[in-house]
C-alpha cells in the first residue's frame, strides 16, 4: 500500500421497540408463537383494513430522540415506501421518510487513544417490521409468518462520522446502552432487536471528499460488524489502488466466510415512491408531550456509575461493570434492595454470575433468576447456614433454574453441620485411618493437616462449618 | 302498489307498528331481485334466501321484544361490493378478488346490523370503484332501471340501480370523485356523501384512501337522513374518523329554507352542459326562491384544475392502496407461474381490468422519483387551493347548487372508448371529494329521454344538515317517481 486510506463509515442502525402491542394494531410483539398467531386484518394487510398509530411508539422514538440529543419535530408523519416483497403484507412499508420524529442529534463515544469524539444522528425515524418468510425445501414452497409484521421499528442514521471499526462498536454500545436504560428495546443482535447496516466508503488520507461508499447488510454481532469493516476497507482500497473503481451497491456479509458479495448495485436500486399515508394523521407533538416524556426518563447509565460508587460505595471498576449492561444494573439495584449488602451482591454478579455467563456463551440479558433468590442466598452464606462452596453450587442451579435455595438446601441437606459431637466423632475415624498423615503433621508437615481438612470435607459432603472442622482436628491431633 | 315501492323509512314505520314483518319485507325484496335482475344485473352477490329470511326472523323478534327499535330494523339493504361482509364474497367487482371472502365486516355495515339491517346482497359497481358507468365491473354491466340501454353510471351504479329497480329498499355506496352522486343522479335516486371522515372506512376496500367515505342511496331525503344517522359513528379503527356530536341529521328534515342563501356557479353552466339539465337545475334554484331562499351567481374558481388534481391524488393513492393484490394471501393467482416476479406480474395482469391497470399506471408515474414534485406534490397544493376556493363561497353561502353531472345517462358502451371524456363527467362533484365536502344528489327532472336528471346541494364540512333540509324542502315540490323497471313484476 503506496498511500495512507482513511475510512469513512456511517451506520442506519434498526430497533425493536419494547411495546406490548404492534405499531398499527393491537396485536402482540411476544418473540415466537405458532406462525400467524399474533396477527390481525391489519398486519396481515388485508383489504380493508387500516393503520391506527400506537402512542407508545412515538414516546419511546422521543425518549431515544432526547437521550441522543435531537431535535422532536413537533409535526411528523407517516409515508409509505412501496415495494414488492411476500413478507410485507401490503406491498408497501409505513415509515417516515419526509418528516422524520428525530433530527440533528449526535451521542459521545470514547476513542481508542481514550478522547471524547461525537457521533452525529442524522434522524431517527418509525416504521413497521416486515414478517418473516420461510423456504420449504421438500415442499418446494415459501410460505410467509407475519407475526412480527407491524412489530415497531425505529431506525437511527448516523451522519458519516465513524472512522474505523473500534468507533463504529463504542458508538453501538453506546446506542445499546441508552436505549436499554431506557426500557425502549432490549436490543439483542443475535435475535434481530437491534440490527446494524454499515454505509463505508475511504479516501486518502487528507481528502475532504467523500469515495464512492458501499452499504453492508446482515450483519449479526459486533465481532462480525468488525470483521466485515476490516474486510470491505481492505477490498476497497485493493480496488482503487488497482486502479479499479467502487461501484455504489448494497452487499451482504457471510460472517462464517468473512466474506460479502454484491446483492443489488444503485442503478437497479428501486423506486420506492414514497408519499404519506393517507390512513395515518400527522403526529402532533406538543411541548407537555415532550415535558412527560423527559420527566419519565429513567436514570442513565452515567449517572448510575455515580451513584454507585456514592451511594454503595462500591469501586469504580466494579460500577462500570455492573452498569455496563441494563440488566445486570437492575439484578444489583433490585437484589441490594432485598439484602442491603450491595458489595456481596456485586461480588456474586461479578464473579460467578460473569463467570456463568462467558461458560455458557450467554449475555447478560439472557440471565433468568429472581433477585430475590440471590439474596436469600447471601443470607444463607451470611447467617453460616451454608457454606461458600455449597453456596456456589446452590448458585449455579438458581443461574439454570431460578430454584429457592432456602427450600433447595433443606430438600437437599445441604446446611452446614453445626453439631460438634458428630464432628468430632467423624474427624476421629479419619485421624485413626490415616495415621501416615497424622505422623506426617507431627513432623512439621502442614499440607498434611490440609490433607485431614479435605477428607473430613468429603466425609461430610462438603456440608461441615470450616471453622469447627480445623478446631476439632488441632485439638484431636495435639493429643 | 307493491311493497317494495315503499320507502325504506315508510317500511321500517309499517315493520315497529307490527303492521308488517321483516321476514315479508325480506321475502319481498328476493323476489324483486329475482324478477328484476336478469334486466338490471345491479348484484355480483345476491344471499342466500334462507340465511336472508333467518336472519330477518331473527331481526323481527327482537323489534317484537322492543330491542331494535331504529326505524331501520327489519329493512332490507343492498351493500357496494367494496364493503368487506364477513363470511360473504367480497369482490370490488374484480377479478381479482372473485373468491375472496372476508374475516370481518366493514364498521359502517356493522352499525347498519346492530340498528337491525337484512342484507340482502353486494351490488355490482365499476372496478374497484374506478369508472363512473359501472361498465368497468369484471362481472358484467349494470342496465339503467329507467332505460337498459344506458348506464346507471357509476361507480355505485349496483347500488343506484337496485334502489331504483326496488330490488332492496336503500343501499350502501362509496364515493371517492362522484361515486355516490352522479349515479344517483343518473338512476333518479337520492344519495349523501358525508363529510370525510363522518363515516368510517374501516372495512372499505380502498381506492383513494383520502378521498373515500360511505354515503346512503335511498328513494328520498327522508330515508337518506335516517340512513346516514345509523352508519356515521366515530371509529378509533380509522385515524381519519372525526369524532362528531351532531349526527342527528333527521332533525334537519324541516320544510324551511326561508332565508337560506344559496350560491351558484356561474362556472358549473358553461359549456359542456347539457341544455335540458341545466334547465332543470335552475328551475330548482327557482322553486327554492319562491320558497323563500335567497340566490346568487357567483365565481367559485379553480373549476377547471379539480379533475387533474384529483387523477393525479386519487391515482397515486391506488397505486399503492392495489399493492396488496398480488395472489399471495387471498383472492386470485394466476394458475402458471415460474418464481415470484413472474406470479405478480401474470396475477395482476390478468386479474386486473384495464381501467384499473391505466389508474395503476398513471399512480405509480406521479408518484416516481423525480416526477413526484411536479405532479403529486402539486396536486395536493391545487387540493388545498381548491378547498380555499370553497372556504370563501361558505363565508357568503350555505348552500352551493348545481347539476350532478353534466349530461343524464349516456348509452352503454359509448363511455370507455374515451377515458378522457368520462373523466371530465365528473367536473361537478369531484370538488366536493378534494375539499372534503358533503353533498347531495337528488332527482329534479326528467329529460325528453325519459332519463332522470340530478340536482347537487353542496355544504361547508359538518353542514350536512343544512343541505338534507333545503333537499327535503326542494323534494316536497316533487314527489318521488318510480322507474320503469320498478313495476316489473315477472322475470
Amino acid at each position: 500500500m503506496s498511500k495512507e486510506y482513511e475510512t469513512v463509515i456511517g451506520l442506519e442502525v434498526h430497533v425493536e421497540l419494547a411495546t406490548k402491542t404492534k405499531i398499527f394494531c393491537g396485536c402482540s410483539t411476544a418473540f415466537g408463537g405458532a406462525p400467524n398467531s399474533h396477527t390481525c386484518p391489519v398486519c396481515t394487510g388485508m383489504p380493508g383494513s387500516l393503520p391506527v398509530l400506537n402512542k407508545q411508539v412515538v414516546e419511546y422514538a422521543m425518549a431515544v430522540g432526547l437521550a441522543t440529543n435531537c431535535d422532536i419535530t413537533k409535526d411528523c408523519k407517516f409515508d409509505r415506501k412501496n415495494y414488492f416483497y411476500p413478507d410485507n403484507p401490503q406491498n408497501y412499508q409505513i415509515s417516515q421518510l419526509y418528516l422524520p420524529i428525530c433530527r440533528n442529534g449526535k451521542v459521545e463515544i470514547e476513542t481508542e487513544d481514550g478522547n471524547k469524539k461525537f457521533i452525529g444522528i442524522h434522524e431517527i425515524h418509525m416504521e413497521e417490521d416486515a414478517g418473516k418468510l420461510v423456504h420449504d425445501e421438500w415442499e418446494d414452497c415459501s410460505i410467509v409468518d407475519f407475526n412480527r409484521s407491524g412489530v415497531p421499528l425505529i431506525e437511527i442514521v448516523s451522519e458519516p462520522d465513524m472512522r474505523s471499526a473500534e468507533e463504529v462498536i463504542a458508538y453501538l454500545d453506546k446506542l445499546r446502552l441508552i436505549i436499554q436504560y431506557l426500557g425502549a428495546s432490549d436490543c439483542k443482535l443475535q435475535e434481530g432487536s437491534m440490527r446494524a447496516d454499515v454505509n463505508l466508503s475511504v479516501r486518502e488520507a487528507g481528502s475532504t471528499t467523500f469515495g464512492t461508499r458501499t452499504e453492508m447488510k446482515n450483519l449479526n454481532s459486533f465481532k462480525a460488524i468488525a470483521r466485515a469493516i476490516e474486510n470491505e476497507k481492505n477490498r476497497q482500497i485493493d480496488l482503487i489502488e488497482a486502479g479499479e473503481k467502487v461501484i455504489q451497491e448494497t452487499r451482504r456479509w457471510d460472517d462464517t466466510k468473512e466474506y460479502s458479495y454484491a446483492m443489488r448495485s444503485k442503478e437497479d436500486a428501486q423506486d420506492y415512491r414514497y408519499f404519506p399515508d393517507p390512513d395515518l394523521v400527522p403526529v402532533h407533538i406538543s411541548d407537555e408531550w415532550i415535558e412527560r416524556v423527559k420527566a419519565a426518563q429513567p436514570e442513565l447509565r452515567t449517572e448510575k456509575l455515580a451513584r454507585y460508587q456514592s451511594e454503595f460505595e462500591l469501586p469504580a471498576y466494579d460500577a462500570e461493570i455492573l452498569t455496563g449492561t441494563k440488566k445486570l444494573a437492575d439484578i444489583f439495584e433490585a437484589t441490594t434492595e432485598i439484602c442491603g449488602k450491595p458489595k456481596k451482591v456485586s461480588n456474586w454478579l461479578m464473579g460467578e454470575t460473569m463467570r456463568l455467563l462467558k461458560e455458557k456463551n450467554m449475555e447478560p440479558e439472557d440471565i433468568r433468576f429472581s433477585p430475590v433468590h440471590l439474596a436469600d442466598l447471601i443470607g444463607l452464606v451470611d447467617e453460616g447456614t451454608i457454606n461458600s462452596s455449597v453456596a456456589k453450587e446452590v448458585f449455579e442451579i438458581i443461574f439454570d433454574e431460578d430454584i429457592d435455595p432456602k427450600q433447595y438446601v433443606e430438600e437437599k441437606g445441604l446446611k452446614t453441620v453445626n453439631d460438634a459431637g458428630a464432628l468430632r466423632e467423624t474427624i476421629e475415624k479419619i485421624v485413626n485411618d490415616n495415621p501416615k498423615s497424622v505422623e506426617d503433621f507431627h513432623n512439621g508437615k502442614e499440607k498434611a493437616m490440609g490433607f485431614l481438612v479435605g477428607q473430613t470435607m468429603k466425609a461430610m459432603k462438603g456440608k461441615a462449618n470450616p471453622a469447627m472442622v480445623n478446631e476439632i482436628l488441632r485439638e484431636l491431633l495435639s493429643r | 302498489m307493491s311493497l317494495t315501492s315503499e320507502s325504506a323509512v315508510a317500511l321500517g314505520k309499517k315493520i315497529q307498528a307490527k303492521e308488517i314483518t321483516a321476514v315479508e319485507a325480506a321475502q319481498a325484496a328476493l323476489d324483486a331481485i329475482r324478477a328484476k335482475e336478469d334486466k338490471v344485473h345491479a348484484f355480483v352477490t345476491v344471499a342466500e334466501e334462507e340465511a336472508v329470511l333467518k336472519r330477518a326472523g331473527e331481526v323481527q323478534k327482537q323489534i317484537e321484544q322492543g330491542i331494535l327499535t331504529n326505524v331501520l330494523a327489519g329493512v332490507p339493504v343492498a351493500i357496494k361490493d367494496n364493503m368487506c361482509t364477513k363470511g360473504m364474497l367480497t369482490t370490488c367487482s374484480s377479478k381479482i378478488l372473485e373468491n375472496f371472502i372476508p374475516t370481518y365486516t366493514a364498521e359502517a355495515v356493522l352499525n347498519l346490523e346492530k340498528a337491525g339491517a337484512v342484507i340482502i346482497g353486494k351490488t355490482n359497481m365499476d372496478e374497484f370503484a374506478m369508472g363512473s358507468t359501472t361498465e368497468t365491473s369484471y362481472y358484467g354491466a349494470t342496465k339503467n332501471p329507467w332505460n337498459e340501454n344506458h348506464v346507471p353510471g357509476g361507480s355505485s351504479g349496483g347500488s343506484c340501480a337496485a334502489v331504483a329497480a326496488e330490488e332492496c329498499f336503500y343501499a350502501l355506496g362509496s364515493d371517492t370523485g362522484g361515486s355516490i352522486r352522479q349515479p344517483s343522479s343518473f338512476c333518479g335516486v337520492t344519495g349523501i356523501k358525508p363529510t370525510y371522515g363522518t363515516v368510517s372506512r374501516y372495512g372499505l376496500i380502498a381506492y383513494g384512501s383520502s378521498l373515500d367515505q360511505i354515503g346512503p342511496v335511498a328513494k328520498d331525503v327522508t330515508d337518506c337522513a335516517a340512513i346516514l344517522e345509523a352508519i356515521s359513528s366515530y371509529d378509533k379503527k380509522d385515524s381519519t374518523s372525526i369524532n362528531r356530536k351532531d349526527l342527528d341529521f333527521t332533525s334537519a328534515l324541516v320544510d324551511d329554507v326561508k332565508g337560506m342563501k344559496i350560491g351558484i356557479p356561474k362556472d358549473y353552466f358553461k359549456e359542456g352542459l347539457d341544455e335540458e339539465v341545466k334547465e332543470a337545475v335552475l328551475h330548482a334554484a327557482k322553486v327554492l326562491e319562491e320558497k323563500g331562499a335567497i340566490v346568487e351567481e357567483f365565481d367559485l374558481g379553480l373549476v377547471d384544475y379539480a379533475i387533474p388534481a384529483y387523477y393525479v391524488i386519487a391515482c397515486a393513492e391506488a397505486s399503492s392502496n392495489l399493492a396488496r393484490f398480488d395472489g399471495v394471501k387471498y383472492g386470485y393467482r394466476t394458475a402458471d407461474y415460474e418464481g415470484l416476479h413472474n406470479m405478480y406480474k401474470k396475477t395482476r395482469s390478468e386479474g386486473f381490468g384495464a381501467e384499473v391497470k391505466r389508474r395503476i399506471m398513471l399512480g405509480s408515474f406521479v408518484l416516481s422519483s423525480g416526477y413526484y414534485d411536479a405532479y403529486y406534490l402539486k396536486a395536493l397544493r391545487t387540493k388545498a387551493m381548491i378547498k380555499q376556493e370553497f372556504d370563501k363561497a361558505f363565508a357568503k353561502y350555505d348552500v352551493i347548487l348545481g347539476p350532478a353531472a353534466p349530461s343524464t345517462a349516456p348509452l352503454l358502451g359509448s363511455s370507455l372508448d374515451d377515458p378522457m371524456k368520462m373523466y371530465l363527467g365528473d367536473i361537478y362533484t369531484i370538488s366536493v371529494n378534494l375539499a372534503g365536502l358533503p353533498g347531495i344528489s337528488l332527482p329534479c327532472g326528467i329529460d325528453k329521454k325519459g332519463l332522470p336528471i340530478g340536482l347537487q346541494l353542496i355544504g361547508d364540512c359538518f353542514n350536512e344538515k343544512k343541505i338534507i333540509q333545503m333537499a327535503y324542502a326542494f323534494e316536497q315540490t316533487r314527489p318521488y317517481q318510480h322507474s320503469p323497471l320498478s313495476a316489473c313484476t315477472e322475470a
